[in-house]
């Protein structure tokens, strides 16, 4: 199973993300990529994260999206 | 807001689509993204092709030319309705009404209640729900309801965020008195403080266009676009959706005495794919009996999409049965709105190409 590095790896090759600890505001991610990556983590653990969680504070470092993938029952 | 109308019902749904057909993957190099994100988010979104009008169609040809199909095919009589409602964001002119300028065009009668309705994503609920107010008056026999917008020639096609996903079409809508005793059940609900998450910030009076507001721009986002062009927020407006959405519907059902399993397809505007399948997700309904297809085909055409869902998804189950179905739109405004009825029996319902 892919990692969480890994997946950001494929969205975004050009950037380090645990360098960064606001990935919107570092220009690593938007709303778009954002989208892919909820996609792919949907995928990749066979969950669907709702709607109303797709929101950028949940996806704005490492640590909010191993946060939120924990609310789905998903252990980083 | 809660709304019932009785005794009335659709009896026909065209959709008028133009026959000129692009790809996302021809266009992503307009974009200023690299192919391999913009083919990623093809996937998730749904985007494959768009059906755009050529340079100079307006929103009055689409509606003519799907109105010339029905009198000419039999299916509608020009003197059997007396009124036109028209719901478009992309009019002819600011000013005559473009119902009236259809009118005119195809040589209606005098006695035709003409009125345009600037509205967008909720536009088919919308235009409905005038419909039915207006068959309150006996000289009222038919209403002939237009969608209809041409949103393409006022979208950047430098801006990934909404040219890949736009539209254009018209559908036409026959709304009449049902001889059974039906109930129809709607809802509706506005927030104006949010009508800058979907605009078109020049053109009208408040800024007008001007060389200066044809000028691309990069407002931060890699995309290009005027202030002449959309401008959506699409964080924000996905967001909306998601939360205002399923308890609205959840309302509709509830003042209606129904339960999510005694309806047969959820009819919702067909904004992309992942959207309205995180729409889904969230109500626990199955993605067969919600339609998701229309961006992939066709594009998102505001208003027009929800009866062209009903059109490409549902036409053979219409003519000859019936189906318990809720509409939801949602878009410009803020506006979000669902409705619950019984639809079928239709005298037509089918898909024809402008021109």
């Amino acid at each position: 199973m892919k990692s969480l590095a890994e997946i950001l790896k494929e969205i975004r090759p050009e950037f380090n993300f645990s360098t960064s600890t606001d990935f919107m505001a570092d220009g690593m991610l938007d709303s778009f990529d954002m989208i892919t990556l909820v996609a792919t983590l949907d995928k990749t653990h066979g969950i669907s994260i709702q709607g109303v969680d797709i929101v950028p504070e949940h996806f704005k470092n490492l640590q909010a999206i191993d946060a939120l993938l924990r609310k789905y029952g998903i252990r980083p | 807001m809660n709304f019932t109308f009785h005794r009335k019902h659709i009896s026909g749904i065209l959709a008028v689509i133009p026959a000129h057909e692009r790809s996302f993957v021809e266009e992503m190099k307009n974009f200023n993204f690299p192919e391999s994100r913009s083919l990623k988010l093809k996937e998730v979104m749904g985007y494959d092709k768009h059906r755009l009008v050529e340079p100079g169609v307006c929103v009055s040809d689409l509606a003519v030319c799907g109105l010339e199909h029905l009198f000419k095919n039999g299916l509608l009589r020009r003197e059997e309705f007396d009124a036109l409602i028209l719901v478009t964001q992309s009019p002819d002119h600011f000013m005559p009404p473009t119902s009236s300028i259809i009118q005119g065009r195809l040589n209606l009668k005098h006695d035709l209640f003409c009125l345009d309705i600037n509205q967008g994503c909720a536009g088919f609920l919308i235009g409905l729900m005038q419909a039915f107010l207006l068959l309150e008056q006996e000289s009222i026999r038919k209403v002939v309801l237009i969608n209809a917008d041409v949103l393409s020639r006022k979208t950047s096609p430098k801006d990934r965020n909404s040219y890949p996903l736009i539209g254009d079409a018209a559908s036409i809508t026959l709304v009449e008195r049902d001889a059974e005793d039906s109930v129809i059940h709607a809802n509706l609900k506005m927030d104006g403080t949010r009508h800058e998450v979907l605009m078109i910030p020049a053109g009208g009076l408040r800024l007008p266009s001007t060389p200066e507001t044809a000028l691309l721009e990069d407002v931060g986002d890699n995309n290009l676009r005027a202030k002449d062009h959309l401008r959506m927020d699409g964080s924000a407006v996905f967001n909306f959706v998601q939360v205002e959405v399923p308890p609205l519907i959840e309302d509709l059902l509830a003042s209606a005495g129904a339960s999510m399993d005694a309806v047969d397809y959820f009819i919702c505007h067909q904004a992309n794919r992942f959207m309205l399948q995180k729409l889904a997700d969230k109500m626990k309904v199955p993605y067969a009996k919600m339609p998701s297809n229309v961006v992939t085909h066709f594009g998102n055409s505001s208003g027009v999409t929800i009866p062209m869902a009903i059109t490409f998804n549902l036409a053979d189950r219409l003519r000859t049965g019936h189906a318990r179905v809720c509409l939801a739109g949602f878009g410009v405004g803020l506006t979000w709105s669902s409705m619950l009825m019984r639809l079928g029996g239709l005298s037509f319902c089918e898909m024809i190409d402008y021109p």
